[in-house]
Order: C-alpha cells, then sequence, then structure tokens
C-alpha cells in the first residue's frame, strides 16, 4: 500500500497544523512504516503510554513533507509488546529501548540491553507505569554490555561521563587501534533526571517551563513545540504579534548558539582568534538580547498563548544594533576562516557522513543539511510567520566538520536577515491570548526546527488540567548514532573536533 | 594571517575596564586579591555537569570570554579534578552522576571548595527530587556557597566564586545577593 493509501485513512487531528492522525493494530505498524520509509519519510519521534488498567499505546511522528503524521499503534488490553522497526528507521532502536525502560512496552527488536535506565531504578520498575517508584538498587552503578572489538593491538579508551571540558556527561567507549578508531559505542542517560514523569506532576499551562529546560541551550524551540500542542488542543487563535515574536526568540536563540558553536569549532581546532572573536559576539548577543527580551536566555519568553512579556519600545532598536554589528563582523570572520590553511585542514574530511549514510540513519536538523538530507521545518510545514517569511535553506554534501562549519555560516547569515525581517514586520495587537484548560483526552502535537534540529512535543491532556504524557523529543536522538559512524577511521585526537560539530544535547536526549 | 593579525589590532582589547567602574568589575578586582590572599596563586576550577539542562554549562563558558576573561583574573579551568582547588557543579544531581560526582569530590585534593550552580544545583529547581533526581548538589557532597538563578549571569558565577574563595569552610552556607 502507498502512503497516500494509508493517508486515507487519517483523520486530522487538532495537533499540529498539518499533523493527521491514523489508529492502527500492531499487525499493520511494520506495513506503515515501510510505507513512511518508502515515500522519503522520516521518523521524528517515538513514544509509548501505558498505564495500568488502559490498553497502552506506542506513538510515532513521522513526517514526509508536506505531511506529519501521528500514528497511534493501540495494543490490546494486557498487550505488552509491538513490533519494532529498527531495520526500517535506526534511530528507533534507542527509542525503543528508552520507551521500556520508562513504560514496560517493548519492541519485538533484538537488543534488549536498558537505554536510559542505569542503576537508579529496578529492571522491573517503569518510572511513567508505576504510581511510586520503588528504592534505588542497593549498587548504585551497573555493568553494560558494550561491544568488544576483537583483534591484534586493538584496545579500548574509556571516556566520560565527565569529560575533560565545559560539556555535558556521557560516556565514550573508543576501540582503537594505534591512533585510529575502529569504533565508538556511545552509553549515554547520564542526566536522565526524570522530566516525563515530572511533567505528569505539573499543571498543563505551566508545562512549558520545564518544556524549556529539557534542554538549555534550546528552551525557544522546546517551550514553543509545547505551546503549539497546548493551543491547538483548546483550540486557541494565537495572535500575529505572537507568533512573530516567537520567531524573534527562536532566531536569536539560533544565531547565539551557532555564534558559540563557530568559536568552539575554530578552538578545537587549535585557532583561540576564532573562540574569542565568537565569544565576544555572542556575548553582545545575549546582552542585547536580555535589553530587548529581559533574559539573556529565553527560558520563559514562550507561554501559553503567546509570550510571557512583550517587546518593549527601544528593544527593537537594541536588537537592530546588535544584528548589524554581527551582519557587519560575521563575513569578516567567514573570510579568515575559509582561507585559513590550518583550519581548512583540520575541518576538511574529518567525521564524513555520506548523504547516503545519512538518509538511512535519518540525520536530521543542521548536521542532517550538511550531509544532503534537506529537512527544515521552517520550510517544509511552515507555522506563522515561517509561511510568511521564505526560509531560505542551505544543503551540502560533503557531510564533514566542514561542511557542518558552512551550513552554520549559513545559517547564521539568515537568521539575521529573518531577525531583521521578522522586526520590520512585527505586527501591533496583543502579544498573547487567553488559553483555557484543554479537555482531558486531547492529543496535541507540537514541531518547531530548533537550531539543531526538529524538535518534537507530543502532549495528553489529563483531567482537570493535568498532564497526562508528555514527550519531548529532541533531534539529537536521531543524529548521536550517526556520530559513532563519523568517528570511525578517524584519529583519536579528532573526535572533539567531530563532536563538537555535531554539537549533540545530552540532557535533551536523557531527559 | 594579515586579515587574522588586522582583526586582531582592529578589535583590541574589548576586556571590559578595570575597577571602581561598576559593580561588576569591583567583584573581579576583590576576586583576584581573595584568591592571591587565600591561595597565593591562581584558582583552578574543575567544572562538573552533575545532570544540568546544559544553560548553566552555556553561561559558565561565558565566564571566558574576552568580556569577562577569567583567565585574566588568574582563574582557569582545568582537566582534571585533581588539579582543581574548587569544583563548580551543576544540577540537580541525577542519580546516574551520583558516583561520578562523588569520586570527583574524593579526586580533589584537599582544601577544597565546592560552588553548586543555578536553581538546580541549589534545591533542585524544576526538576525536584524524584526516583531519578536527587535534587541539591549538597544532597550528595558538601556545598560552601551557592549561586542561584536559572541561569545565574557570569557575573553572578563571579560572585559565587569570589564569596567560596573568601568564606572559611565550616561556617553557614552564604548566598550571593542580586
Amino acid at each position: 500500500m502507498s502512503l497516500s493509501r494509508w493517508m486515507d485513512l487519517t483523520t486530522p487531528v487538532p495537533a499540529a497544523a498539518a499533523c493527521s492522525a491514523i489508529e492502527i493494530e500492531p499487525a499493520a505498524w511494520r506495513d506503515l512504516a515501510k510505507d513512511i520509509a518508502a515515500a522519503g519519510g522520516r521518523l521524528l519521534a517515538l513514544w509509548a503510554a501505558s498505564r495500568p488498567g488502559d490498553a497502552s499505546v506506542l506513538r510515532v511522528v513521522a513526517i514526509s513533507p508536506p505531511r506529519v503524521l501521528l500514528v497511534n499503534v493501540r495494543l490490546a488490553r494486557g498487550a505488552r509488546q509491538y513490533p519494532g522497526i529498527a531495520d526500517v528507521f535506526p534511530s528507533a532502536a534507542r527509542l525503543q529501548r528508552a520507551a521500556f525502560d520508562l513504560t514496560g512496552l517493548r519492541s519485538t527488536d533484538g537488543d534488549a540491553r536498558p537505554w536510559l535506565r542505569h542503576a537508579a531504578w529496578p529492571a522491573d520498575a517503569f518510572p511513567l507505569r508505576n504510581g511510586s517508584m520503588p528504592p534505588p538498587p542497593p549498587s548504585p552503578v551497573d555493568d553494560y554490555a558494550f561491544v568488544r572489538v576483537e583483534g591484534d593491538g586493538v584496545h579500548e579508551i574509556p571516556v566520560g561521563p565527565v569529560h575533560a571540558g565545559i560539556i555535558e556527561p556521557g560516556h565514550f567507549r573508543f576501540s582503537v587501534v594505534g591512533e585510529k578508531v575502529l569504533r565508538l559505542e556511545e552509553r549515554l542517560g547520564y542526566v536522565h533526571k526524570g522530566i516525563e514523569r515530572r511533567f505528569t506532576e505539573l499543571p498543563i499551562l505551566e508545562g512549558q517551563r520545564l518544556a524549556a529546560r529539557v534542554s538549555g541551550d534550546s528552551g525557544v524551540a522546546f517551550s514553543w513545540a509545547y505551546c503549539q500542542a497546548l493551543e491547538h488542543m483548546s483550540r486557541t487563535a494565537v495572535p500575529p504579534r505572537a507568533a512573530w515574536l516567537r520567531a524573534l526568540a527562536l532566531e536569536l536563540e539560533r544565531a547565539a548558539n551557532h555564534l558559540g558553536d563557530l568559536g568552539a569549532l575554530g578552538n578545537d581546532a587549535g585557532f583561540a582568534f576564532g573562540l574569542a572573536q565568537f565569544s565576544r559576539l555572542k556575548e553582545h548577543l545575549l546582552r542585547a538580547t536580555e535589553q530587548a527580551l529581559g533574559q539573556r536566555y529565553l527560558l520563559d519568553f514562550v507561554a501559553p498563548g503567546g509570550t510571557r512579556v512583550d517587546l518593549p519600545p527601544g528593544g527593537a532598536a537594541a536588537l537592530r544594533r546588535c544584528i548589524d554589528e554581527l551582519a557587519a563582523e560575521v563575513p569578516v570572520l567567514r573570510g579568515i576562516y575559509d582561507e585559513h590553511p590550518g583550519l581548512r585542514d583540520r575541518f576538511s574530511g574529518a567525521g564524513a557522513v555520506s548523504p547516503e549514510l545519512a538518509s538511512w540513519l535519518g540525520l536530521v536538523g543542521l548536521a542532517g543539511r550538511a550531509s544532503g538530507q534537506p529537512l527544515d521545518l521552517r520550510v517544509d510545514v511552515p507555522q506563522p510567520p515561517y509561511d510568511r517569511l521564505g526560509v531560505h535553506r542551505s544543503v551540502l554534501n560533503d557531510g564533514d566538520v566542514l561542511a557542518r562549519v558552512t551550513i552554520r555560516f549559513e545559517e547564521l547569515a539568515e537568521s539575521l536577515r529573518l531577525l531583521r525581517d521578522l522586526l520590520g514586520t512585527l505586527p501591533g495587537g496583543n502579544h498573547a491570548a487567553r488559553v483555557i484548560v484543554p479537555p482531558a483526552g486531547a492529543v496535541g502535537v507540537g514541531l518547531v526546527e530548533g537550531w539543531r534540529g526538529p524538535v518534537v512535543v507530543g502532549l495528553d491532556a489529563g483531567p482537570d488540567g493535568t498532564i497526562q504524557r508528555c514527550h519531548p523529543q529532541d533531534p539529537s536522538w536521531h543524529n548521536w548514532p550517526a556520530l559513532e559512524h563519523a568517528i570511525i577511521g578517524n584519529i583519536v585526537p579528532d573526535f572533539p573536533l567531530i563532536n563538537k560539530s555535531f554539537n549533540l544535547s545530552y540532557s535533551g536526549h536523557d531527559l | 594571517m594579515l586579515k587574522t593579525l588586522h582583526r586582531i589590532a582592529q578589535t583590541g582589547i574589548v576586556t571590559e575596564p578595570p575597577p571602581g567602574v561598576d559593580e561588576e568589575l569591583r567583584v573581579r578586582d576583590a576576586l583576584e586579591r581573595s584568591i592571591r590572599e587565600v591561595l597565593g596563586r591562581a584558582l583552578c576550577i574543575r567544572q562538573v555537569d552533575a545532570g544540568s539542562c546544559n544553560a548553566c554549562e552555556l553561561e559558565i563558558h561565558a565566564l571566558g570570554n574576552p568580556l569577562y576573561s577569567l583567565e585574566s583574573l588568574g582563574i582557569r579551568f582545568v582537566a582534571s579534578p585533581r588539579h582543581a582547588d574548587l569544583l563548580l557543579v551543576t544540577g540537580p544531581v541525577s542519580r546516574h552522576m551520583e558516583v561520578a560526582l562523588r569520586r570527583t569530590y574524593d579526586a580533589t585534593p584537599d582544601p577544597k571548595l565546592v560552588v553548586a550552580v543555578g536553581d538546580c544545583g541549589a534545591c533542585g529547581g524544576i526538576f525536584g527530587t524524584g526516583y531519578a533526581s536527587l535534587g541539591a548538589v549538597s544532597s550528595v557532597i558538601p556545598v560552601d556557597v551557592v549561586v542561584p538563578g536559572c541561569p545565574p549571569s557570569p557575573t553572578r558565577l563571579l560572585q559565587g566564586i569570589l564569596t567560596a574563595v573568601s568564606t572559611p569552610r565550616g561556617k553557614s552556607l552564604p548566598t550571593p545577593s542580586e
């Protein structure tokens, strides 16, 4: 069956604008997944919901532009297993393992190792199913079955969870011969702090505060995606000014992160000048953001119905001054990066992910666009005001560190253009609408292209303004596996540079 | 190369001007003196992310930019706890990071200082405590100073480090004021 035939079976849900929902039996799930893949579709999110007494459900968000599909795989009452799809969408493997750790729903795929669960809770307890959780097991350390590489001269280098720099914790197990990496295996989950369970303890009209802190570098993207889901569920019309201000905040977030990464990437290649220059510019942008919108990092800016605060008179001028400065200075720095033989040497060819591999792995976001995967939600399923902005999409095919640096330069320039445009066309009116509590049982999906890639939030309303289930999906889930491939054949000292060029989230992944 | 040198010359020194001008700078001047008085040398910091959302890390990074220029004050971040005088710890402490945090603390030579960063490091913040979160840093290791904020600004982080360096161990936990 082709994907369009499946689409005939869908019902538009009050989820995201372009989102249709389909409810299927577990037996049909693999066929649908294969048809989504055959139509060039992408897996964006996968999570499970299981409560004692209710039939369990597996939820999946997939995209085949311009269509977004919310698939509900409804299990029979009492059933705890569903067909796995890791052979169709490789990034589903870890998502399915995580879904088991949290809900006890198991896929039929082979790898039964825990993923998010280390030693904080016993294997037979499920934080999103159990009412109360048992105390943690006596030993605070567990033993994870890394894949061993055998052979003459092969040795292992364990790194982390505490890394040498100021970065998030995770474990990398390198199998190397000499300096060359044969295999990298990641182990994540160290900063799992129970975010999805915590959501169920918050009022649904306040969940955006936690969403913003799923990954603090993407606070606008997550809080906007959360509010998008909520607003569709409660049928709230967001005022145009609010949509403009949210896009303004999102592009400020993108610009700040790209500036930070461009500096850090120069530094990781031994070019401290780059770090000094870009971190100076980033600080200017953060200060202008604070002057205009009240926070350096806009974790509390997007709120249900619109934004928490309006852009004050004078705020636009502060932002414009900074944007003008960046628009003048970044091209000069880009010229220096382009012409620096040492940087070119380190960037070019390092950590390459070919478009074929990227397509197979389902690479998304800026790393995806550096490897020929064009998906950009701002272009493919544009929400207001992006439907009127005409975002220029940047795509390259080399897939190496250089390509990921170049995409950042291009997207930074585009963000600066968008920021000017947004400030120039900012509508008047209210910056927020009143939001009513959505009815129990309502389901919503929010989709926002964050600086790293597509951010998805799936939301289920409980009774009396509570959250039944909320699943925030960071794009890093799809890109972490690609890093394991990108490093193969490279030398260990290039790992920090390659890792930085992806700059994936740990907190957003570990939840 | 010429372009790079030209750019460096054109940028000049952007580190903000010396003491007496504003509060932020007064703090930095006092900080440098305190460090010299207490330690007689540079202060070495090991940062530990024990469960943060990464926002605190971004602001800790900012301390190194040319406007705050932490290194010019004699403070630097080091790669190993064995080289550190002070641990700068963000939270909430996840149960999965509890052992790593304890081991990092144990590997840091005495006398050592601990600064807990952010609302989450202070009390668990929005994540609170639960099956996977232990909340405050002080629930796992002794803490000298708490810097609240979500995330705290680089200026507040500097104030926190100052307070830690100038506070004798064993007294009640001070909180730097806004």
